[in-house]
């Protein structure tokens, strides 16, 4: 039987356990913290959380941005759930069957930016007010928050980098190229089907830069999220997840990691700038994804053509005769 | 230190795991797949293939004993046999041949009574069957005469589709819009569905009647990098997908098939295969308006879609997930009598028979169409041969019978016999036989005996 070692275990080994902890004092006003419904005053500790993270629950500060961004949320999901549920006739094995499938679709393109009767994208139109009101409501919500604490505002704009993203699908990019139906549909398969469909029409996302990049960056924070995690494992027996400490007091931990990178690679990043990586390659992936998304049919309506004309796509040679498009032979069929 | 064991805990944990991640894959194959690149190195082109999946398909593509072939010459069968309208020119021989062979191919478990009606003659077109593989001759010489482009030299016999089915298993009716849901919630629509059409995908699968019976616009891809134009939607995107993904589960091919890996509209790149498929969207569409759509007339209801649209041709209707019908092998060049068939049939009208009273006797049986009850060409023939002998014998009377049989729905079988026998009469009259000469009978069920001869009228002399 081979040795167990404690570091070599996928889940934390080590759950402190001590008084809970209330939080710093907040300034007077009607919104306090809550203990959620299960307990009103005590703390509430669960083992198998503590395995992951920290076994205390809560409190939980819910706050007038808290309670309109669920609001508006379970309004969003509502008319999503209700929109599926009358697609299969009210049948609740159907909808289970085919929830996959089920979609609330985005108007016809021939209603433009018009407003569609309610079952033919009105529907749509009035989840995406509310799920985007949610959305940002709860960007707020994560700023002020940082601020109570003050911390930085880094969580929300690392947020708002997402957000940027998910409006270019739903809302820029409609809006510019004058119909709604050229937005995203809400459903689990549905969503998945037009983004290929997407790649399709536009003549293959694949060649579109900014989506190059922002695969790039999103494959790149991956592999930098690994390497770090794998990197604060390996010298936590000598104190290395004590990261904030180590940035401005360097101890074995911290040399022992950056030496393993520099003997390896020739180049550490820093307990700092890990960070910062991290953190310019996530809010990357989006931002990019987002500039792609809005340069595809606004300004370029065939990716692949677009980089043949600009040399990033190459020529190869065929295996087989050059074809001919049947349709421009004379006396071609319809 | 501790050791490191699995409790029970763990392998009943390991156990769910294993069994849920079970569930997730049910849906794949397994691997290894084959893989055969066919193109230029590090461009993706290859076509996959399950190799465990190869048995089955050769047993379900294999072909059929041929007949074995009989000299042609001697005299045509338009000269031998009655009604002959589009196989006239062959020779006795090689008619009979062909008989042969359809039954075979299309009805092996019926015979010759699946278009024949027993107990009449050959020549009656009192079936929809016969009409109806009458104009699926013409269609197969017009598929291996014209549509050489597509099917090459390898061509199509009744075999192609049927596979010894009366119906080809794969059609296509077209669909009803989805029901409108109470209130103002969105109604089903024609996507977003498992539909086993689009390959389970949740794309649009009201694909057929645009792109296969329709002409509608199958290439929404731009032409030039930036626009100029071009209006079609990314909506519009998923309904062509739908159809190449049709098109994919038809053939049992993937997409690099037909398409480059890097632009799936670009020809100067693309296999020879996509011109093949191009005219073969283009044959179907022919098939449908031309050879399947006018027989809506003649199919009965009971064959026909919920819109009353006659079953239609897709891609699976003759590959059946064959990248080429039964994998490539031509039927034809063991039956080059098809290609004979003439393309447009020669109408034939019956000689009217010629009967004479007796008390009691039969004067005419009238032959119907399941479904129907209008007269057709024999029909009509023998009721005006019964009125002739009628006015012959003008002190006669004649009783009308209708008949039916219990298959199906009872009660409106005998409604239905009883308006036949209703045309049988006006028939008789617009013949000149005064109306106090007829008398209508109460329709009676046949027992036993064979089926079309349920579906008559006689016409009896009374005693």
């Amino acid at each position: 039987m081979a040795e167990y070692k404690e570091y070599q275990n996928i889940f934390t080994q080590v759950q402190v356990r001590g008084p809970a902890y209330m939080g710093t004092p907040l300034p007077p006003g009607i919104w306090q913290r809550q203990w959620g419904i299960i307990s009103e005053e005590k703390p509430w500790f669960v083992h198998l959380l503590g395995r992951f993270g920290d076994a205390q629950v809560g409190p939980v500060y819910l706050g007038s941005l808290g309670i309109a961004a669920l609001l508006c949320g379970i309004i969003a999901i509502q008319i999503m759930g209700w929109n599926m549920f009358a697609q299969v006739h009210f049948n609740p094995l159907e909808f289970i069957r085919q929830l996959p499938w089920l979609a609330l679709e985005p108007p016809s393109p021939a209603y433009g930016l018009r407003m569609p009767p309610l079952n033919e994208g009105g529907w749509w139109l009035m989840a995406g007010f509310f799920l985007t009101a949610s959305i940002l409501l709860w960007w707020a919500r994560t700023y002020r928050r940082a601020i109570a604490l003050g911390m930085g505002t880094h969580v929300a704009w690392a947020f708002a980098a997402a957000i940027w993203l998910y409006l270019v699908l739903g809302f820029i990019r409609p809006v510019l190229m004058g119909s709604w139906g050229e937005a995203v549909p809400f459903g689990i398969f549905p969503h998945l089907d037009w983004t290929a469909a997407f790649s399709i029409r536009y003549g293959n996302l694949f060649y579109n830069p900014f989506h190059m990049l922002s695969i790039a960056f999103l494959y790149g924070s991956a592999l930098l999220f690994a390497m770090h995690g794998a990197t604060i494992l390996a010298v936590s027996r000598f104190g290395g997840e004590r990261e904030i400490e180590q940035i401005v007091d360097r101890g074995t931990a911290s040399e022992r990691a950056a030496l393993f990178w520099r003997w390896t690679m020739g180049f550490n990043a820093s307990m700092e700038s890990i960070h910062r990586w991290a953190w310019w390659f996530a809010v990357l992936t989006t931002l990019t994804g987002g500039i792609g998304i809005l340069l595809t049919g606004t300004v370029v309506d065939n990716w692949y053509l677009w980089a043949v004309k600009h040399g990033v796509a190459p020529m190869y040679p065929n295996s087989w005769p050059t074809v001919i498009d049947p349709a421009t032979l004379p006396g071609a069929p319809r | 230190m501790k050791s490191f064991q699995l409790n029970t805990k763990s392998w009943v944990l390991a156990a769910a795991g294993l069994i849920a991640a079970s569930a997730l894959l049910s849906g794949c194959e397994r691997p290894p797949i084959d893989a055969v690149q066919n193109g230029y190195r590090g461009v993706a082109m290859g076509t996959v293939a399950n190799p465990r999946t190869y048995d089955a398909k050769i047993e379900a593509n294999k072909l059929p004993e041929p007949i074995p072939s009989v000299p042609a010459g001697g005299p045509s069968a338009g000269s031998l046999y009655k009604n002959v309208q589009v196989l006239g020119d062959l020779g006795a021989g090689e008619f009979t041949r062909t008989m042969l062979a359809m039954t075979q191919w299309v009805a092996p478990k019926e015979g010759c009574a699946y278009c024949h009606a027993a107990g009449q003659d050959f020549s009656s077109d009192s079936m929809y069957t016969k009409v109806v593989a009458r104009k699926m001759l013409t269609m197969t010489k017009k598929v291996n005469s014209e549509w050489g482009k597509h099917v090459g030299v390898v061509g199509v016999t009744c075999y192609t589709c049927h596979r010894g089915n009366n119906i080809p298993v794969n059609y296509w009716y077209k669909e009803d819009q989805p029901k409108q849901s109470p209130s103002m919630m969105t109604a089903g629509s024609l996507q977003n569905t498992a539909s086993k059409t689009v390959g389970l995908a949740s794309l649009p699968h009201d694909i057929f009647q645009p792109y296969l019976a329709e002409a509608k616009d199958i290439r929404v891809i731009g032409t030039t990098a930036l626009p100029t134009g071009n209006r079609h939607s990314t909506k519009q995107a998923e309904w062509t997908y739908g159809l190449m993904v049709h098109m994919s589960e038809g053939l049992g091919v993937n997409c690099t098939y037909c398409h480059n890996s890097r632009s799936f509209s670009s020809w100067a790149t693309s296999p020879p295969q996509r011109a093949t498929a191009w005219y073969g969207i283009r044959m179907v569409r022919d098939l449908n308006n031309n050879y399947m759509d006018p027989l809506t007339a003649t199919f009965p209801d009971y064959r026909k879609g919920k819109l009353g649209d006659v079953a239609k041709v897709n891609c699976t209707t003759c590959h059946q997930a064959a990248y080429k019908p039964l994998l490539g092998v031509s039927m034809l060049k063991d039956y080059p009598e098809l290609n004979k068939a003439s393309l447009e049939a020669h109408p034939y009208t019956a000689a009217a028979p010629v009967v004479a009273v007796t008390p009691g006797g039969v004067l005419g049986k009238i032959l119907f169409a399941v479904g129907k009850k209008d007269l057709d060409a024999d029909a009509q023939n023998a009721v005006t041969a019964a009125a002739k002998a009628l006015a012959e014998k003008a002190d006669a009377k004649v009783d009308l019978s209708g008949f039916a049989d219990k298959t199906g729905n009872p009660s409106s079988n005998l409604a239905l016999a009883k308006e036949r026998a209703f045309v049988v009469r006006d028939a008789l009259k617009a013949a000149g036989v005064a109306e106090n000469r007829i008398a209508l009978k109460k329709p009676e069920f046949v027992v036993g005996g064979a089926e079309a001869d349920s579906r008559r009228v006689d016409i009896v002399a009374a005693p």
